[in-house]
């Protein structure tokens, strides 16, 4: 986390231009740039900038944003109220599409429907998500006109229908992009299961292939799919970016691409400090998660890493 | 892994499947489109042919987008500047991530503990975020940048790849007996490490490669890719979608030149990596 911090320090202060000149108007002389400088923290060394960066972190004060003064922290929360929800829901799409698809792949591998879905999944791998958004908007909005292109109502979620069917399309471009990936690694999970010993030695105690697959496979298929879908869950939460540009949704995402246009350095680096820290609890709830599962993973201890 | 070094083997005997031939194909296409935009293109890229936004015809094949331009010569422009990118930044990735795995590998354990952890780090952000960063660092956007961005941002995962390959290759009692004989480091990677991991880093480069391309795409298409007059496809394809209501037929085509060049580098990879490790055989 430490490590985390740093290094989005260093890239941030990489940036040219001083922070300072978001602060002050066009042609200002110098002493109102000085003020400026001095109010962003910018004259000190850099050494010094980053003991007050860490210490600001420590007590969770992002700063206010350059552009606008309000509070990066307040921002963030605000805007969470979209990301989240729309990640989560896609997150619980892409689940229900994949696991039946995935299994389904594996075990009919010999028919053609079995190929097909590995077949389209392949291809889903090398479709940019924003290209999917695209063909949705086309076909949903323009030419069926289903559902709104983008955009969030302004009331949020007090009419949470309404913000459901504003985000349908957002939730199915990103639910379709985990999907395809996950698929992938349902099919080959379950292959490993349906190659094992226990499977055969379960069927050979009578069970029948559905039960067989079903009492012992899920369990231990899961495992490694779960490590799989926490690392997915966190890069969707960290590539909102796209999907939020593509449905112009005023999220996390469209927050950090709008801080590094403006070069508001609070607002990004606030943006990248809560992702990284969802990011990390979202791999320690999916070891957590593997351990209620797999009760051999239970006797480590923690930190594999 | 053997001690023998595997080496491809020579075109008469290679196992050309499906899968290759198809990929080498799409990828073939697009390599001989984008040198031909060289020389000759249809109509001249810059050029108002024509009227504006006009649907898919005989003299415009993909149409004409929003200033008149035809379509279809601003996508075979496009395949040029996605192979220019996926080039180059493989290039990058490649010299800086097989260098600094290979001086993980070698290194003091402190040294490799170091890298190893920074790399997970780096790896723990998707590499459009961190190239997105990075062209937000350097002043304006441009093709270079975008180039050096993607190219940076994926050295991590080469450079992990490599350290992991040539752990285990240093690991051989054949590495001991180099050693042992006064070979020096510098040796050893060039008569051992490298042929025996080289096979495997080409299958993984032409999949960088496919990431690269829709990376470029991706940082174009939120304006911080390659800026006009550039026909890039992320760019086409953001174009296109601020006229899908009146033109929705705009947003296909580029897509279509987008994804057909990632799948091909992916079925390519996939029969290079059939042909570089027979023992792998996909089921």
């Amino acid at each position: 986390m430490l490590i985390a911090a740093a290094v989005l320090f260093l890239l941030l202060r990489l940036l040219p231009g001083d922070p300072a000149n978001a602060l002050v108007s066009v042609g200002a002389d110098p002493e109102q740039i000085e003020a400026a400088r001095r109010q962003v923290g910018s004259d000190l060394p850099l050494a010094a900038q980053f003991v007050r960066y860490l210490g600001q972190l420590g007590s969770f004060d992002l700063g206010a944003s350059f552009v606008s003064g309000v509070p990066v922290l307040d921002e963030i929360g605000r805007r969470l109220t979209l990301t989240l929800p729309l990640t989560a829901l896609a997150f619980i799409c892409a689940i229900l599409l994949a696991v039946p698809l995935g299994i389904l792949a594996a075990v009919k591998r010999d028919r053609w429907y079995g190929n097909l879905i590995s077949v389209i999944s392949q291809l889903g791998v090398a479709i940019p998500v924003f290209w999917i958004g695209i063909l949705l908007v086309t076909a949903f909005a323009v030419k069926l006109r289903l559902f709104p292109s983008g955009g969030f109502p302004t009331s949020g979620w007090r009419d949470p229908l309404m913000a459901l069917h504003q985000l349908a399309l957002p939730i199915l471009t990103i639910a379709l992009v985990m999907s395809a990936s996950l698929i992938r690694y349902v099919r080959s999970a379950t292959l490993d299961v349906i190659g094992s010993d226990y499977l055969r030695t379960a069927r050979a105690l009578g069970a029948g292939y559905g039960e067989a697959l079903i009492r012992h496979g899920i369990r231990n298929g899961a495992v490694p799919v779960i490590s799989i879908l926490g690392i997915e869950l966190a890069s969707t939460l960290l590539g909102a970016v796209v999907v939020e540009r593509v449905f112009s949704l005023p999220g996390l995402g469209s927050m950090l691409l709008g801080g590094i246009e403006q070069r508001d350095y609070p607002s990004v680096q606030g943006v990248l400090f809560i992702s990284t820290l969802l990011v990390l609890l979202v791999g320690f709830a999916a070891d957590i998660v593997q351990r209620l599962i797999d009760p051999r993973l239970r006797g480590q201890s923690g930190g594999r890493s | 892994m053997t001690d023998t070094t595997p080496v491809l083997a020579p075109p008469t005997s290679m196992r050309v499947t499906p899968t290759f031939l198809i990929g080498a194909t799409l990828v073939g296409l697009h390599i001989v489109v984008g040198l031909l935009t060289l020389v000759w293109t249809p109509y001249d890229p810059t050029a108002m042919t024509g009227g504006r936004l006009a649907p898919p015809s005989l003299a415009h094949w993909a149409g004409t987008d929003r200033l008149g331009r035809d379509l279809f010569t601003e996508i075979m422009v496009g395949a040029r500047i996605a192979l220019s990118v996926g080039i180059g930044a493989v290039t990058i990735a490649a010299s800086i991530g097989v260098t600094l795995g290979l001086l993980a590998a070698f290194a003091s354990r402190t040294v490799d503990d170091v890298l190893a952890a920074t790399l997970d780090i780096l790896i723990a952000f998707p590499t459009l975020l961190l190239a997105m960063l990075i062209v937000a660092a350097s002043d304006g956007a441009s093709l270079g940048t975008a180039i050096f961005a993607i190219g940076i941002a994926s050295s991590s995962i080469v450079a992990r790849l490599t350290r992991i390959l040539a752990r285990r290759v240093l690991a051989m009692d054949y590495i001991t007996a180099a050693r042992v004989s006064g070979t020096s480091w510098l040796g050893i990677v060039r008569i051992h490490v490298l042929p025996n991991i080289w096979p495997t880093l080409i299958v993984n480069f032409a999949l960088q490669f496919g990431l690269a391309v829709i990376a470029e795409a991706s940082l174009s298409y939120l304006g911080l890719g390659a800026p006009p007059p550039n026909a890039s496809w992320g760019r086409l394809l953001q174009e296109a979608q601020a006229t899908v209501y009146t033109a929705p037929f705009g947003a296909i085509a580029p897509g279509i030149a987008l994804v057909s060049l990632v799948i091909g580098l992916n079925l390519f990879a996939d029969g290079l990596r059939d042909v570089a490790d027979p023992t792998r055989r996909r089921r």
